[in-house]
């Protein structure tokens, strides 16, 4: 295990560092003390621990590694993240996941607004609750939720399927409640075992997923544009 | 950009520290406001007697305007100088009077704020050399609320920096821009209200000044502003018992609040928590949109 003290190293020689490591290694980071950019471009399957909280884009652009959070998470955590996990021990502020196109993000508190916001093929598994307009403009992936949604969940949905565990306030522009398939629950039950959920199980989500009547293109609508 | 915070003592024990951890906070918000910086710090006086903070005072200025404060309030006031500011302590009954000196007074003078508890000092340039220049790290207090400002939409000056005072131990510190605040300048100055300055969060300022002089509460006046302010706002809003905190319904200005038993902090992001005592165990939240949240000491 390898330790970086951030109270007493310049935040690019720490993303220099990890940048480098070797696939297996193990690193802690301390102090972070809500920091930006902490832990961001890793491309090799190695261990980061952030041993606080963490300020925006935290484990930004993600690949291969795990990334553990013992705390929150500001802005922005595993934006654009390609593979690998991130896990927030705490809760995440507006945009978690955002435009992620692999990967698992597991959010153990609560996530802020637009969680998962234009998500590209990430799973997202949030343990509390989401804000307004979560999964806005998602294209692929999963999003679930084990406590409540926001206003506007999944506005603009693309093919991003949503799972939401408690009360949804009001769906999004093109967002409809739909039958939970086979191939659902086995998708649901696979990243509630992937992200450690023990306490719920499939049966106690609704599914909600894109209407398709926005994206396509309508001859009816012709005169509008 | 810029930056907020706010701090809000449960435990009287820290009180003597409020200046401090304060200081801490704002300087720690510099890289999203570098331009100018200010801050109000709550500390009440005893009942009947008030407190105003004039700015602009400068060696020139200073013994003529101390010697018709001291004639028009009969000797009993008192007067403390931070910098190019004064604190000026006296009994309510000369309020007005007072008001009326500081407007003519003239020679760049300029009121800045009055009431039971604040005191209110901002200034151009680093947050931390502001701060430093008025000596916050060694003033006591209840609550303060503090701002660093990045100008995007008026210039640098010292009367466009927050806080904005436009009632009695009222304040407010913006985060975000406003979209109609023409508009709502100009009704408010037909309901008798005067502004300063063009800036937009002064208006907000206002908009509360005239709610709460209407009888409303803080979180009533809050709530109203939802529907009749348009644009982009994380507000702190100081009174002499408490602050409130309200965020627009988009919430794309940042915001994040720790509580412990010991105080309730608020600041534009986490860092500004990082050497707050006890924060390791504090509960760590984002505040919603469109809800008033409001912390006050018992009146």
């Amino acid at each position: 295990m390898q330790i970086i003290d951030m109270n007493t190293t310049d935040l690019r020689a720490l993303n220099t560092a990890l940048q480098a490591g070797e696939a297996g290694s193990a690193w802690s980071v301390h102090n972070p003390a809500g920091r930006h950019a902490l832990a961001v471009g890793l491309m090799e399957d190695m261990t980061v621990t952030i041993d606080g909280h963490a300020g925006y884009y935290a484990a930004g652009m993600n690949q291969k590694a795990q990334v553990t959070i013992n705390g929150n998470a500001g802005q922005g955590v595993a934006e654009n993240m390609m593979s690998g996990a991130v896990h927030v021990k705490g809760n995440a502020s507006s945009s978690a996941g955002a435009t992620a196109q692999g990967g698992l993000l597991v959010i153990e508190g609560d996530a802020g607004a637009r969680c998962g916001i234009s998500m590209k093929g990430v799973d997202i598994v949030v343990r509390g609750s989401v804000g307004h307009m979560s999964a806005f403009m998602g294209q692929s992936g999963n999003l679930v939720v084990c406590g409540d949604a926001g206003e506007a969940l999944g506005d603009s949905l693309y093919e991003t399927r949503i799972f939401v565990r408690g009360t949804v306030k009001g769906l999004g522009a093109d967002c409809e409640e739909q039958p939970m398939t086979e191939q659902d629950r086995t998708i649901l039950a696979g990243l509630l075992e992937r992200a450690g959920v023990t306490d719920c199980t499939p049966a106690d989500f609704r599914r909600y997923g894109s209407a398709r009547t926005l994206y396509h293109f309508h001859v009816d609508n012709a005169s509008a544009y | 950009m810029c930056g907020i915070v706010g701090l809000f003592l449960k435990n009287p024990a820290l009180q003597p520290e409020l200046g401090l951890l304060t200081s801490r906070m704002l300087r720690t918000m510099t890289e999203r406001g570098p331009d100018s910086a200010g801050f109000a710090v709550y500390n009440a006086l005893a009942a009947g007697q008030r407190k105003m903070t004039v700015r602009g005072i400068t060696p020139e200025t200073q013994g003529p305007f101390e010697a018709g404060f001291l004639e028009l309030v009969g000797g009993t006031g008192t007067l403390l100088q931070r910098h190019d500011h004064v604190v000026l302590t006296y009994a309510g009954v000369h309020e007005a009077a007072l008001r009326a000196y500081v407007r003519d007074f003239g020679a760049g003078i300029a009121f800045a704020a009055s009431g039971e508890g604040i005191e209110l000092y901002k200034g151009v340039g680093l947050p931390e050399h502001v701060a430093t220049r008025f000596g916050l790290e060694g003033m006591g207090g209840t609550h303060a609320i503090g701002h660093t400002r990045m100008a995007t939409e008026s210039a640098v000056t010292i009367a466009g920096a927050h806080p904005f005072s436009t009632g009695p131990d009222q304040c407010l510190v913006h985060n975000g821009s406003l979209s109609n605040h023409n508009t709502l300048r100009r009704q408010l100055v037909r309901e008798g209200l005067s502004f300063e300055t063009e800036n937009d969060s002064e208006v907000a300022a206002g908009y509360l000044s005239w709610r709460l002089s209407r009888g409303e509460k803080l979180d009533e006046a809050l709530k109203a502003s939802i529907d009749d302010l348009d644009g982009f706002y994380t507000f702190v809003v100081g009174t002499r018992d408490g602050f409130a905190v309200l965020r627009d319904p988009v919430a794309c200005k940042p915001a994040v609040l720790a509580e412990t038993d010991d105080y309730v902090a608020f600041a534009s992001e986490y860092r500004a928590f990082a050497e707050l005592p006890g924060i390791a165990n504090a509960q760590v939240f984002e505040p919603e949109p469109q809800r008033v949240y409001h912390w006050d000491h018992a009146a």
